[in-house]
């Protein structure tokens, strides 16, 4: 199959993390109002978007997910405080290992939604999926092996340097 | 977590370990939801689709699977198949999932066994291809059925309930609200900023439809409060923190000072007289600055308390301490204290209604209308002060040069119903301009005109008040004011305000002249509404109104267990929708309180201790503090009562030996694992950024 080809018949897979409070809310409420978006999200909801281990995304991509999106409260709104900043720190240190791995960096998505933004869970899903057409699928269960050993090495200093003592 | 990449190699049963309750038995059922579900999504495909996936016993779909008969299907397979395992795909758990655990445990079913699959508001609704549609609501069902192998039965935590409540917010919702809880015997905090309570409400004359005088039902609901034996009311105070969460609340509140000791003035205001400027010189807030007040001041005869304060600003003493300080010789009670501090009290509560109220628009940014330009030019809250008998001049509707108006143009809609402000209607501005309109004729006999885009007069006696007025003589001119301006084109408009609008019902541009112009400004979130918001842990609208958990059904509740909202901090609102707003909101914290506690989701984290390396780099994540190492063992330690859930820890732990109940490592990744495994396209080729 030509190249042009598989990139238009192709519909990526995203799977998503929401967080309870806000991001899962507001897709409710997209649906609620009926706006539509693309189908290619699966949605996985979670208490908070600290709860995302970036071994879930990792894992994600490994089983063949095209990109991860994941969704939490605006700053200062986590309904627990600060996990979206623990997970915002952890998508940085990910993105930059993602980035290592050869994986385009527009594969993971980390959005604030609040409750009542509907129209951005629409606006960001649809977003995504065009940017993940262009880039065209990404096969990564063969490198899942090497991902898993660099694994091994990374998170546990880095995560514990990255968190900064709390006040 | 090195040992959690456990893919699911073929059907999940192998992975005996991790399965509790014997051998999976799940039940599936899929919800056509009418044609909500239905039209979008083949249903039937779907329960096909589940019957042949592993450890399904029985998959079925049902046209509503909330309703009572969908239920009993439930309970009735669980209890003739020995189904150990529900999975429903229905609408939104956020809706749903309490009706399906409940009837699980009605059933003998420990109720964390129960999953729930979002095919509605995350399928139905926001797609309308129906087989794309079909397809995701397959991967989601897929992704459930793995899942429930992992859950476990778990107790629910239940927390008890503080009966003492916190009400933030003194207008007439927050009144309502604090006499309706002390009334059943518990005891009410209620914060107010203002040095009075009273809101809105205490600043009108009359209020519509059935134009009672507002001090004449206010003030009586005023002393009430503060008077209550169950009510400690706090005015000139804000609430600084809050920490902890349902049933307990601390809660710290500063007291302004007032430089007045309120036990024990008695509101004689022999202080006023006696203070060193004889003339007020300051504007009065209360009166919309149409009039002055001293130093030492009390913001309106009825306010409750009954206590002056200090403006430090505007005090002669507090800005070179050389006063005579002739308010302090003459208080035989010596109840002024000009060293009075700033008091922080520490309260505990276990539920919280917020009744915070709304802000006016600001005239000024819709400058068409010439507000702040042309001094004739009022808005509706000043004018209201004006009606009033205990306002600025004593109830007698002049202009500021003093002259008794012929004619007075009501423009509706200000900074309402418009794109450049706000896109809402604020509800209550129609109904309040007929009542000044009904309240400036008979206080003056002017010729009243009422300019206005739609006449909303939706509310019992509302329509009727509105044929009334024009039965009065009161004009109404259909059409969106286009501009205030003092330009006389003809001798009638000079020295007076002309009005230009479309008359769109006879479709001729007019030009009114009058002598005074009112503003119907529209309703707007207060100011520092986010902040309150935040130190509550709820959520805002768009536009900034606190939102409420569910518009319909949980008109009251936030998404926050214990925090409730009522009145115009939620949404424009007119006096009558507040008080029944308030009482539902009361009526919610005394049923929590009479039931004695609450039910919590028991996704609670704690720590494997065998696996548990001691690395501490879970402790300071946790934002209740609720892990601590235990020295003897050099084990972290999660107190269970503390922990909220978020899975932060969990997440963090770079040993993988922190567990979530309910978000279980293995719980999500079968769902991750369920959600790929047959979805979208198969790929031949594998070219791809990566190396
Ligand atoms: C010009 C005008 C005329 C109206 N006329 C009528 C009428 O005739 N009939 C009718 O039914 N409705 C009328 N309304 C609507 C009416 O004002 C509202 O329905 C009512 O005031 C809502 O009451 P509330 O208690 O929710 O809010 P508010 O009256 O705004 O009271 C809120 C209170 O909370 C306090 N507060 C705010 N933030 C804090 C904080 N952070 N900490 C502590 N305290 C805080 C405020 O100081 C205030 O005392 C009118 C509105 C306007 C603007
Ligand atoms: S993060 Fe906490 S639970 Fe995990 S190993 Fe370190 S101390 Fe133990
Ligand atoms: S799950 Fe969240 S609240 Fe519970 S112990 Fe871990 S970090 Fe603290
Ligand atoms: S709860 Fe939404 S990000 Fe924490």
């Amino acid at each position: 199959m030509p190249d042009s080809e598989i990139k238009n018949n192709y519909e990526p897979k995203i799977v998503a993390f929401f967080c309870n409070w806000c991001t899962y809310t507001a897709a409710d409420l997209a649906g609620v109002s009926r706006l539509k978006y693309a189908p290619n999200v699966r949605v996985i909801r979670i208490m908070c978007s600290g709860r995302v281990d970036p071994q879930f995304i990792l894992q994600a991509f490994a089983s063949g997910a095209d990109g991860v999106l994941i969704g939490g409260c605006h700053p200062g709104d986590c309904h627990y405080s600060e996990g979206n900043y623990k997970m915002l720190r952890r998508f940085r240190l990910l993105k930059r290992m993602l980035k290592s791995l050869g994986i385009a960096e527009k594969r993971l998505r980390l959005e604030w939604i609040s409750a009542s933004e509907g129209e951005k869970v629409k606006s960001v899903i649809n977003e995504m999926v065009e940017q993940l057409k262009v880039l065209g699928p990404l096969a990564i269960p063969q490198s899942l092996d090497k991902i898993n050993e660099e694994l091994k090495e990374i998170p546990e200093e880095e995560i514990r340097e990255e968190e900064p003592a709390h006040a | 977590m090195s040992d959690n990449n456990n893919k699911l190699n073929g059907s999940p049963q192998t992975n005996g370990a991790a399965v509790s309750n014997g051998t999976p038995k799940i039940g599936f059922y899929v919800c056509h939801c009418g044609h909500n579900i239905a039209s979008q999504v083949d249903v039937e495909d779907v329960q096909k689709f589940a019957s042949e996936l592993p450890g399904v016993a029985v998959s079925r779909d049902y046209k509503y699977m909330c309703s009572d008969p969908g239920q009993e299907l439930i309970q009735k397979d669980i209890k003739e198949l020995g189904l150990n395992r529900i999975v429903v795909a229905s609408c939104s758990p956020l809706l749903h999932e309490h009706t399906f655990r409940t009837a699980a445990e009605k059933a003998g079913l420990n109720p964390y066994y129960f999953h729930m699959v979002n095919i509605r508001e995350n399928v139905s609704w926001v797609h309308d291809n129906k087989e794309s549609a079909t397809k995701k609501a397959k991967d989601l069902t897929r992704a459930a059925i793995q899942r429930v192998f992992f859950h476990k039965a778990l107790e629910k935590k239940t927390v008890p309930i503080n009966p003492d409540v916190l009400i933030v917010g003194g207008g007439i919702a927050g009144i309502t609200a604090a006499l309706t809880i002390a009334n059943a015997g518990k005891h009410v905090y209620l914060v107010e900023r203002e040095p009075t309570i009273g809101g809105h409400m205490a600043m009108f004359d009359k209020t519509f439809p059935t134009l009672d005088c507002a001090a004449c039902i206010l003030t009586p609901k005023m002393s009430a409060v503060k008077s209550h034996p169950h009510i400690t009311m706090w005015t000139y105070s804000e609430v600084e923190k809050v920490d902890g969460f349902v049933g307990n609340y601390r809660v710290q509140v500063k007291r302004k000072p007032r430089y007045v000791n309120e036990e024990l003035c008695v509101g004689c205001m022999e202080c006023i007289d006696a203070c060193i400027y004889k003339e007020a010189k300051y504007p009065d807030e209360f009166n919309q600055k149409l009039s002055k007040r001293k130093p030492i001041y009390i913001p309106f005869p009825q306010a409750t308390p009954q206590v002056v304060l200090f403006d430090p600003e505007t005090c002669i003493d507090f800005k070179s301490h050389r006063c005579k300080k002739t308010c302090i010789e003459v208080c035989d009670r010596e109840a002024i204290d000009l060293k009075q501090v700033p008091e922080y009290k520490e309260i505990n509560v276990g539920t919280v209604i917020l009744t915070t109220g709304f802000k006016t628009y600001d005239a000024e940014l819709s400058p068409q209308y010439g507000y702040g330009r042309y001094p004739n030019v009022y808005t509706s809250l000043e004018i209201e002060r004006l009606v009033n008998a205990s306002g600025p001049t004593a109830g007698e509707i002049i202009n500021k040069d003093g002259i008794k108006p012929k004619s007075v143009g009501i423009i509706h809609c200000v900074g309402s119903r418009d794109q450049k402000a706000h896109k809402w209607c604020s509800k209550v501005c129609c109904m309040y301009s007929l009542k000044l309109a009904h309240l400036i004729k008979e206080h003056t006999g002017a010729q009243v005109y009422n300019f206005y885009i739609d006449m909303r007069t939706p509310g019992k006696g509302y329509e009727e008040f509105y044929d009334k007025l024009m039965t009065e003589g009161v004009h109404f001119v259909r059409g969106r004011v286009s501009e205030v301006t003092d330009w006389a084109l003809v001798p009638e408009e000079e020295n007076k305000l002309t009005i230009r609008v479309e008359d769109t019902l006879i479709g001729v541009v007019r030009r009114v002249p009058v002598d005074m112009v009112v503003l119907a400004v529209g309703l707007e979130p207060r100011v520092d509404a986010d902040d309150i918001r935040r130190m509550f842990n709820i959520s805002c609208s768009n536009e900034g109104w606190f939102l409420e958990r569910h518009p319909k059904l949980a008109p009251v509740s936030t998404f926050t267990d214990g925090i409730f909202i009522a009145g115009g901090c939620q949404g424009p609102k007119d006096i009558p929708d507040s008080v029944a707003q308030a009482g539902a909101a009361a009526a919610e914290v005394l049923s929590l309180i009479s039931a004695g506690s609450i039910e919590l989701e028991p996704n609670t984290a704690s720590i494997m201790e065998d696996h548990c390396s001691g690395c501490k780099s879970c402790i300071p994540l946790c934002p209740y503090s609720a892990i601590s190492y235990i020295e003897d063992s050099k084990k972290a330690y999660i107190n269970e009562a503390l922990c909220k859930g978020c899975g932060t820890c969990v997440a963090a732990c770079p040993s993988g030996s922190i567990t979530q109940n309910m978000f279980d490592d293995e719980q999500i990744f079968s769902e991750i694992d369920g959600l790929l495994k047959f979805a979208g396209i198969e790929l031949e080729e594998t070219e791809g950024e990566h190396a």
